[in-house]
């Protein structure tokens, strides 16, 4: 079959919110541009399958002074000030355009203003689907990205895939290239998050990128058991119990989560959504109908009954750390390579505290829009010739095998799985676990890099599977070099915040994985 | 997990081989999709929501059930088509948008506010 061969501007890889933005955003600004997907602009991502808030602040100084504020000392003070600003900024304007470009259909208050602050995900991402076909994006739908390309300078050049409905291997070459190809949640099926196996952050380490903020990867989120459905929100109206009905003491859904990863380990954990009244479960059912899904198909009552729970890892996805960035404008390390959304470390709004909800949201659309116009301003820069450099593919493991009989990516997969999955290993965090992890993760890592290999589309899953080890790794290495509790990550045998380790913690390789605390200042407001 | 497509309801419009993100659906020989890799399916309901003939049911399980659930009973329970339908999309629907108008929610700390305004949806 022959490959499929194009060229653009500026080409975006990953149809969530970040990628479309990026995507329309660099075609406004007079580049070509084509987004690629592993599945389809419209349906992909984490925010598509769900709802969202959004981090919407009226620019008012009082108002956003607390919006920048709430959120900081969670973080362990490792967000930026500067950087919250301008996505506050962004987030207004974008979220402006969205009920004036795209009349997105926001509810209404009492006042006669529309209510900005949230967004439904089929809806929402249906009219940026829109947005994008009339900005003259180019869509390639179910066409994961399989490498990048690079040019004999080591620029990014484009990238080259795999379309999985035509069985057609394509190419891609383009003077920038957008990363927004989202977090990493492991195929642990929470809502929407399967596509989001961290392909984009091995992509960028292959092209010499770094990432930061990797130990912020253990969030996990509450779900029915034996179901998808992960609105944790709602839960902060529940009651937790053991089996024999009594309250387990100390769970809740934010503060109290680690309670329940701790029970679940011995112990089934039960549920009721007991402290909400009539109004508060008529607005959940309005806010969020998927809430209900599981509950109204299997004949639970979950404001009367008792529904057993589980916790569904979340990674990178509701976790901070990614790809690093190097400026506001979401450039890498990498000429020619920029990151958004998910896929990049979301540290600079966020800290070490989950960015799930409204922050992911606010900088899916911030990220988005800067690295998109930042990657048509490099391809103008570059001029008409720079889709047709020299460029070679950069993808490593998975790809090109060094040795030996092929393996199957679901050995490797299932091998991560193990353990990343684990509430005792990622979220219950002590160094005497997480060392023997990652060392049976550099031995996956070792094996996946001489023999994972697969065909066709299926090279596509390969990828993906290299991706999460490499992305385990990053996250255990970061974890272990971090010895306090900060942000999300929390160690058992570091239980407190050391004033001594005030950074942020960048992290790289592939064969060889390091760590070095990053140098610099942060912005903040108040030092820990 | 993808449970059903129905013979009787599908249009064979092919719109949920388009749209799922993980590539569940092939094309079916007579236009009705197959169910081609379930294990993939990650039980986001999308297709469900596009399904413009209410013709495909997703259970809530993550894993496949034992045997797929009987159509005439969810269709009697009201079940096919019950997403599309509370998302507001279809003809002559009010899109669930404009009335999604969320309960009032926890701060990050964890604090149920006692009065702020119910205007906040959060994953």
């Amino acid at each position: 079959m022959t490959e499929l061969d194009l060229t653009a501007d500026v080409l975006v890889a990953g149809g969530g919110p970040a990628g479309a933005w990026a995507a329309i955003k660099a075609a406004e600004a007079g580049a070509d541009v084509i987004l690629v997907d592993k599945g389809y602009l419209g349906t992909s991502g984490a925010t598509a399958a769900a709802g969202t808030g959004v981090w919407y602040v009226r620019p008012e100084p009082a108002a956003r002074e607390r919006a920048m504020a709430s959120r900081e000392g969670l973080g362990g003070y490792l967000a930026d000030r500067e950087w919250m600003a301008r996505v506050l900024d962004q987030t207004y304007a974008n979220m402006n355009e969205l009920a004036e470009v795209s009349r997105y259909p926001f509810p209404v208050g009492e006042d006669g203003a529309q209510i900005r602050r949230g967004l439904q995900g089929p809806e929402y991402m249906r009219r940026m689907r829109v947005r994008a076909r009339r900005a003259g994006v180019r869509i390639l739908d179910h066409s994961p990205v399989t490498e990048l390309l690079v040019d004999p300078d080591g620029a990014v050049a484009g990238a080259a895939g795999h379309r999985r409905r035509h069985d057609r291997a394509y190419r891609v070459r383009a003077g920038a290239v957008v990363l927004a190809t989202g977090g990493c949640a492991f195929l642990s099926k929470a809502l929407g998050c399967d596509v989001n196996t961290g392909d984009g952050a091995l992509f960028a380490a292959e092209a010499g990128a770094e990432m930061s903020g990797m130990e912020f990867s253990n969030a996990y989120a509450i779900a029915p058991e034996f179901t998808s459905v992960t609105k944790t929100a709602f839960y902060s109206y529940a009651t937790f119990y053991h089996e024999d009905g009594s309250v387990l003491e100390g769970a809740g859904s934010t503060r109290g989560r680690s309670v329940i990863a701790r029970a679940l380990l011995s112990e089934r954990v039960f549920c009721r959504i007991d402290r909400a009244d009539e109004e508060v479960r008529r607005a959940m059912r309005l806010a969020q109908p998927n809430f209900f899904l599981p509950f109204d198909r299997q004949g639970i009552d979950p404001f009367a009954e008792l529904f057993p729970v589980t916790l569904l890892a979340e990674g990178t996805v509701r976790g901070t750390g990614g790809i690093r960035l190097t400026g506001f404008d979401c450039s890498t390390s990498v000429p020619g390579l920029y990151a958004a959304g998910d896929a990049a470390t979301r540290e600079p709004i966020c800290g070490g505290f989950t960015g799930g909800g409204s922050h992911n949201a606010a900088w899916a659309m911030s990220s988005g829009t800067w690295a998109g116009q930042a990657a048509a301003r490099h391809a103008r820069a570059l001029g008409a010739g720079s889709a047709r450099r020299p460029a070679r593919g950069a993808g490593g493991a998975g790809l090109r095998p060094s040795a030996g009989a092929r393996q199957p990516y679901r050995e490797v997969v299932e091998a991560v799985q193990r353990e990343v999955l684990p509430y005792e290993k990622n979220y219950l965090r002590h160094g005497a676990r997480l060392a023997p992890a990652l060392a049976a993760l550099d031995q996956i890592w070792a094996q996946a890099r001489r023999a994972l290999h697969a065909d066709g589309a299926e090279v596509a899953r390969a990828r993906s599977a290299a991706a999460m080890a490499a992305h385990a790794r990053w996250m255990y290495a970061s974890a272990l070099t971090r010895t306090e509790s900060r942000g999300m990550h929390k160690r058992e045998d570091f239980p407190r915040q050391d004033p001594g380790q005030h950074y942020r913690i960048v992290s790289g390789g592939l064969d060889e994985v390091w760590t070095a605390p990053e140098p610099g200042l942060i912005s903040v407001a108040a030092a820990s | 997990m993808i449970e059903i497509v129905s013979r009787g309801r599908c249009i064979a419009c092919d719109k949920c081989v388009e749209v799922c993100p993980t590539g569940v659906f092939d094309h079916g020989p007579d236009g009705v999709p197959l169910i081609a890799r379930q294990s993939d399916c990650q039980t986001c309901f999308m297709c469900e929501a596009y399904c413009p003939a209410d013709a495909l049911f997703v259970a809530p399980r993550a894993h496949p059930l034992p045997e797929p659930p009987d159509e005439a009973d969810l269709a009697e329970r009201g079940l096919l088509g019950s997403y599309r339908r509370q998302i507001g999309w279809g003809h002559g629907r009010t899109p669930g948008a404009l009335l999604a108008v969320g309960p009032p929610l926890p701060d990050a700390g964890g604090a149920v506010p006692a009065a702020s305004p119910a205007d906040v949806i959060i994953s």
